[in-house]
């Protein structure tokens, strides 16, 4: 997996989830052992609750466009699970590995009494049905245990790492934590990650 | 994260598109760099100004577009490189000085850059910038990714200086807002001897028009002569290709996909132009002359086939025949932005080659699986913001009154008002400021029959850009209306940029604060100020106000943007629901606090069918606690 080329990633989850800043943080990792990458990412959206989306082109070769074409995903990164089941439906194909969040970020139309959240069964059903494997991790709990929800995306990141399928090795990522976040927040993205790495590994 | 100037020359580093236009800026010794706030274009000017201070240039964010373009021309006028930036709607706001200073002509490098925003992702419209460039007669690139953005916004304002003037380089958001590793150049010390000295009489004037307009298009001649021979243009593929694809910026990304996809490589040719106005007519006709079917792949209008065609008209004895294929026979789609799967379509239904996207049992079970669980995510205001609480006002105000009063709306977060999260109480948005402008017109219908209130409504960002002129109209023909500014102490949808209401510069330091309730009032104005979170308070001014019907009057809703609020204070509440006096489904108020305040803060719970507080996106601003007719929001003192 992790040898194709281009390797098509999506990541995906709703505004304020942190979706764009790991996308960047492994684009930029993977610049550094001399990949081309591209990342297209939809904004405007991304404060207001609003779906979020990165696809991230991954090549040895060439610059990719920042768009990758529908059915056409290698692997998706979901850090909410029906936005997952969404990138599934349009970008999905027997072939492609998931690795997404179990915690659901409620639409306000569901928070608000006038539409339904679809149950954990449905979700699993169609994740393993609609990939070649898919693994939930419930990294909000991870991230609250660490003292914040909001590191729940690079706990992802963790186990996305864990599940090899991006040319991505785990000290490469901590090293582009180290290069890019302040000091007073690195040592809490490492445990984060190295949390994430584990949970995976101990499947 | 990392500064657009982290890294040494020579490094490849990951850039967004705009950041990789600003860098592109440093590289060619820019001094001077001004904008107006705008998706998808406001990271050129933000990570510009984050250096500013350690490459001792000059960066501002104006107060609209068209000062933006002034100030920046002022620097080339003194012998000093710079930058302007905007999105496509700035650049109608800067185009009354833009068709001046086309003719004017500059001194030192001008590079305008405007970022169309294809698919309205974050816009009113999709307006396609580039006939602006043929409007103007000022010569266009339009890079295709983060590197060409750099590379061309360098180049860019070397040849501003070879033909005196004004250079547009156009991006859109799939190039802008997208990220790619970038080989980096040096950057480059500015010019530190700006003097302005004028050496001829009228020389920064467009007058005597036609000597200038004549001298534009030997300017224009000369940019085409530069062209024929630029590294941007290339073409790939066959000698002689059964179809030649003529693309641009972003339609180039996606007609390589295509072509690979498709395994076409053999029979389809790709002319890829970075310098799209004017166009480079000897090499574009050359590649032309490899075929006699042509597909042009582009965004959003058909500017680029247009021209060709123009070009083919022109030279049709020696070219002979050529069919088109794009927008105008119906292959592309003429509104919304492109996608690699569109240009395969076209690609396939031209050359009768079928590409299977998703197998169709895969396709079949995905909508099975999926199709039902997945719902559109609404966007709506975010809990505890301002614009929420003042657009119940003022709902429950225009009920009040009774007469038949209605908002007109402008350009910001509080366009959202137009949707459920604030009643449905905008009813018009345009441009910049046009909320007030309609206002001053139907606030003098009264001869003709009108007789309903009319308020509008405009952010504080958007008051200085565009509303103070209507607002002193409004004064000066004594129109009737209510101005409510939705003062939040921010640019908020755009990334909370800095204004004149905000006493901070684009650096981030100490600036003069422009107060709009002293402005309004020194126009003689009737001005109130509300906390809009005081929804009595605020509900009885408007009706006051309203009810006052003579001439322009000014509410100044003030409260800072929910966003800053989580940064810089502690909640002032700590909410919750009572559930003994939460009635649930038998209350008559038919759940208003939930399914029609609509907070993200406060859900609606299925299994006790009472209302609830989610502490975890509550910010303690107390509202809601107001509008429960039973009293069972209860909110204490954090």
């Amino acid at each position: 997996m992790k040898d194709k080329d281009p390797l098509n990633v999506i990541v995906t989850g709703v505004g304020g989830q942190g979706n764009v800043l790991i996308s960047q943080l492994m684009g930029s990792a993977l610049v550094r052992s001399g990949y081309h990458v591209t990342i297209g990412e939809t904004y405007g959206a991304s404060q207001r609750g609003g779906a979020v989306m990165s696809h991230l082109r991954i090549s040895r070769q060439a610059q990719y466009g920042p768009l990758i074409p529908h059915g056409q995903a290698d692997v998706i990164l979901g850090l909410e699970p029906v936005e997952t089941l969404r990138v599934l439906g349009q970008y999905g194909n027997p072939g492609v590995m998931v690795v997404t969040n179990s915690r659901p970020v409620y639409p306000l139309a569901v928070a608000v009494g006038i539409a339904h959240y679809p149950s954990v069964e449905e979700i699993v059903k169609a994740l393993e049905e609609l990939s070649r494997k898919a693994w939930m991790i419930n990294a909000t709990d991870i991230a609250l245990d660490l003292g914040a929800s909001i590191l729940a995306n690079i706990v992802m990141v963790g186990a996305l790492v864990a599940a090899d399928v991006l040319p991505l090795a785990a000290q490469e990522f901590e090293l582009e934590l180290q290069e890019s976040l302040p000091t007073d927040r690195l040592d809490l993205n490492l445990k984060a990650f190295r949390r994430g790495l584990a949970e995976l590994k101990a499947r | 994260m990392t500064s657009i100037t982290a890294y040494e020359a020579g490094a490849s580093q990951l850039l967004m598109g705009n950041e990789a236009i600003a860098r592109g800026a440093l590289e060619a010794g820019l001094g001077f760099a001004s904008a107006y706030p705008g998706n998808p274009s406001s990271e050129i000017l933000g990570s510009l100004a984050e250096v500013a201070r350690e490459m001792d240039i000059y960066a501002e964010w104006s107060v609209n577009e068209k000062v933006a373009l002034e100030a920046a021309a002022a620097a080339s006028f003194a012998g000093v490189r710079a930058i302007v930036a905007m999105k496509q709607n700035g650049l109608n706001v800067a185009s009354d000085f833009l068709m001046n200073l086309n003719l004017t002509g500059t001194v030192a490098g001008l590079v305008l850059v405007v970022c169309d925003d294809p698919s309205g992702l974050s816009s009113t419209n999709e307006q396609d910038s580039r006939p602006a460039a043929k409007w103007a007669e000022l010569p266009l690139l339009e890079p295709a990714n983060s590197q060409e953005a750099k590379d061309m916004t360098k180049w860019a304002f070397e040849l501003s200086e070879e033909i005196k003037n004004v250079c547009l380089v156009r991006s859109v958001t799939r190039v802008s807002h997208a990220r790619g590793d970038v080989r980096l150049g040096e950057p480059m010390a500015p010019s530190r001897e700006a003097r302005f000295a004028p050496t001829t009489l009228g020389q920064f004037t467009p007058l005597l028009v036609p000597i200038k307009h004549s001298f534009l298009h030997q300017k224009v001649n000369k940019a085409r002569e530069i062209f024929e021979s630029s590294p941007f243009n290339w073409y790939t593929g066959p000698e002689k290709p059964e179809l030649l694809i003529v693309t641009c910026g972003s339609g180039w990304n996606y007609s390589l996909e295509a072509v690979k996809a498709l395994g076409l490589e053999s029979s389809v040719g790709i002319l890829k132009l970075g310098t799209t106005w004017p166009l480079p007519e000897k090499l574009v006709q050359q590649h032309l002359a490899r075929t006699d079917k042509v597909l042009v792949v582009e965004e959003v209008n058909p500017f680029l086939e247009g021209n060709l065609k123009e070009l083919v008209g022109d030279t049709f004895a020696t070219l002979g025949p050529l069919t088109f294929y794009g927008k105008r026979s119906g292959h592309l789609p003429t509104f919304g932005e492109l996608d690699p799967d569109r240009v395969m379509g076209a690609l396939g239904s031209i050359l009768g080659r079928e590409r299977v996207a998703v197998e169709p049992d895969y396709a079949k079970k995905a909508q099975a699986l999926t199709g039902s669980l997945v719902q559109a995510r609404m966007i709506g205001f975010c809990a505890g913001c301002p614009h929420r609480a003042t657009l119940w006002s003022v709902k429950n105000a225009l009920k009040l009154d009774g007469r038949g009063g209605f908002v007109t709306g402008d350009i910001g977060c509080y366009t959202m008002g137009l949707g459920p999260t604030g009643f449905f109480q905008l009813k018009t948005v345009q441009a910049m400021g046009s909320g007030a402008g309609l206002a001053c017109g139907f606030g003098k219908l009264d001869k003709l029959g009108f007789d309903q209130p009319v308020l509008t409504v405009c952010g504080d960002s958007t008051f200085f850009h565009a509303a103070i002129p209507a607002l002193i109209n409004g004064v000066y023909n004594q129109s009737n209306f209510t101005l409510i500014i939705l003062d939040n102490s921010a640019t908020a949808m755009t990334g909370f940029q800095p204004h004149p209401g905000t006493g901070a510069s684009a650096l981030g330091e100490p600036a003069p604060t422009v107060d709009p309730e002293g402005l309004c009032r020194s126009l003689g104005i009737r001005v109130e100020v509300a906390d809009p979170f005081d929804l009595q308070d605020t509900t009885q001014k408007l009706l006051d106000l309203m009810q006052d019907d003579s001439g322009v009057r000014v509410l100044i809703s003030r409260r800072k943007c929910a966003l800053v609020r989580a940064k810089e204070e502690k909640p002032a509440y700590k909410v919750r629901v009572d559930t003994e006096k939460c009635r649930g489904e038998s209350c008559g108020c038919a759940r208003l606090c939930t399914r029609i305040f609509q907070c993200p803060g406060l859900v609606w719970d299925d299994e006790t069918h009472t209302a609830k507080i989610d502490e975890v996106i509550c910010t303690g601003c107390g509202v809601c606690a107001d509008i429960c007719p039973a009293s069972a929001i209860i909110r204490e003192v954090a």
